[in-house]
């Protein structure tokens, strides 16, 4: 089978979405989106929800926040806690992963 | 098909009570959720950990799946009694996890008698999105500097016309873009399940995931390199070819370098906005006393250096 090359949207830190664009992607509501934002889980730049801009990480954090909440029924804050370390034992992973010598030298 | 020990998988007795169960569900899932785990087979011990939770929740469906008697064993052969189910009743429900994945094990006891909550469920006439698919992406670091494209192949479930699942798999080729970064995602837009009615097609998600380099390491757009350095280039200072993932670079090891210094490579990392750095870490090896020669330098040295690498250790 043969086919065009398909090019996506890379989600980085320069991708923007809008409320509605990050609801939609989540299929969910903006008023779910509006709570992780006011839960300190997402942090668009812009003052009002309609001015909100999202990273392309956002989409990450908000699919995973939505499968925590569904899988293991925890509430936002407990959500917001458990992403932030995810994150952070990641980081500390990449770290180890970078001292973890093997003998190839 | 292979009979699943839904008992086992909970890691509870046949006997546990319906709190014992959801206990156990809890502690498991929080173990083998995949945002949280970094086991390799996470994904599919949390699929099966909700498929045995849905039966062993339902206290009909369990006195059914009891029914079948403790016999069995895990990855056994397995097909259902004929008329196994007679006199039992199930009001379908439940769910909670991604039910649409449940195993042919699980279909052939509970079939279409059980629709996943907030799956599959399709009526004529509704408009629903279509799922979103999620899939990993394997590259190379070299990939992330230079773009690349992929050919990926996907199995999806699909529905056939009979409404019977059968697996398809398609290949897609997919452009890589410069810059990316470990964990980050790709997202393609209605390329996942395809919408019921007026609803939109799923996306699928590309996850980008690093092999493993034989020189290199990363760390978020930054990039390291143990370097190693003959002891005279330390000490007298040279310069040196180096590996970037982006092809060799002339380096200058600076003179009196030791052990462990770092050397940073601005923007020679993984490039994006900002780029991330290329570090060099200094390792001096020592050169093999395997010849006549070498055994009179080092000597030569010994007498003419007074070199006590322990000075500072009181010893």
């Amino acid at each position: 089978m043969t086919q065009n090359t398909l090019t996506g949207v890379l989600l980085d830190e320069r991708t923007e979405l809008s409320l509605t664009e990050l609801s939609d992607a989540c299929s969910t509501s903006t008023e779910w989106v509006i709570e992780l934002v006011h839960e300190g889980v997402l942090e668009p730049v812009g003052r009002q929800p309609n001015q909100w801009r999202f990273s392309g990480t956002s989409l990450k954090r908000a699919h995973a926040a939505m499968r925590l909440q569904t899988d293991l029924k925890i509430n936002l804050a407990g959500v917001a806690l458990a992403l932030d370390l995810i994150e952070e034992i990641e980081t500390m992973r990449e770290r180890l992963h970078r001292f973890e010598k093997d003998d190839s030298i | 098909m292979d009979f699943k020990d839904y008992y086992k998988i909970m890691g509870v007795e046949r006997g546990a009570s319906q709190d014992d169960i959801k206990r156990a569900y809890r502690k498991l899932a929080r173990k083998y959720h995949p945002d949280v785990s970094k086991e390799t087979d996470a994904e599919a011990r949390f699929k099966d950990l909700g498929e045995a939770y849905a039966v062993l929740k339902d206290p009909e469906k369990r006195a059914a799946y009891d029914q079948l008697g403790a016999n069995w064993k895990a990855g056994q052969e397995f097909r259902p009694p004929p008329d196994w189910d007679a006199g039992f009743e199930f009001s379908g429900g439940g769910g909670g996890a991604d039910a649409a994945a449940f195993s042919d094990f699980f279909e052939s006891l509970f079939g279409h008698g059980f629709q996943p909550a907030g799956g599959a469920r399709h009526e004529a006439g509704m408009h629903v999105h279509g799922e979103d698919h999620h899939a990993k992406v394997l590259i190379d670091l070299e990939d992330a500097y230079r773009g690349a494209s992929r050919s990926i192949s996907l199995r999806a479930p699909e529905l056939d016309s009979t409404g019977h699942v059968s697996t398809r798999t398609r290949t897609l080729n997919v452009k890589i873009p410069k810059g990316v970064k470990q964990g980050q995602r790709i997202r393609l837009s209605g390329q996942g399940s395809p919408g019921m009615g007026k609803g939109r097609a799923g996306d699928l998600y590309l996850e980008i995931e690093f092999n493993p380099h034989s020189l290199f390491r990363v760390e978020g757009r930054d990039v390291y390199l143990e370097l190693p350095v003959a002891p005279w280039e330390a000490a007298l200072g040279a310069t040196v070819k180096a590996p970037t993932p982006d092809g060799p670079v002339d380096l200058k090891i600076p003179k009196g370098t030791t052990r462990g210094r770092k050397l940073r490579l601005q923007k020679r990392g993984i490039p994006g906005s900002p780029p991330g750095d290329l570090y060099v870490e200094v390792v001096i090896t020592v050169p093999p006393a395997d010849s006549d020669a070498a055994r009179e330098l080092y000597q030569k040295m010994q007498r003419d250096l007074a070199y006590d690498p322990r000075s500072k250790m009181g010893v």
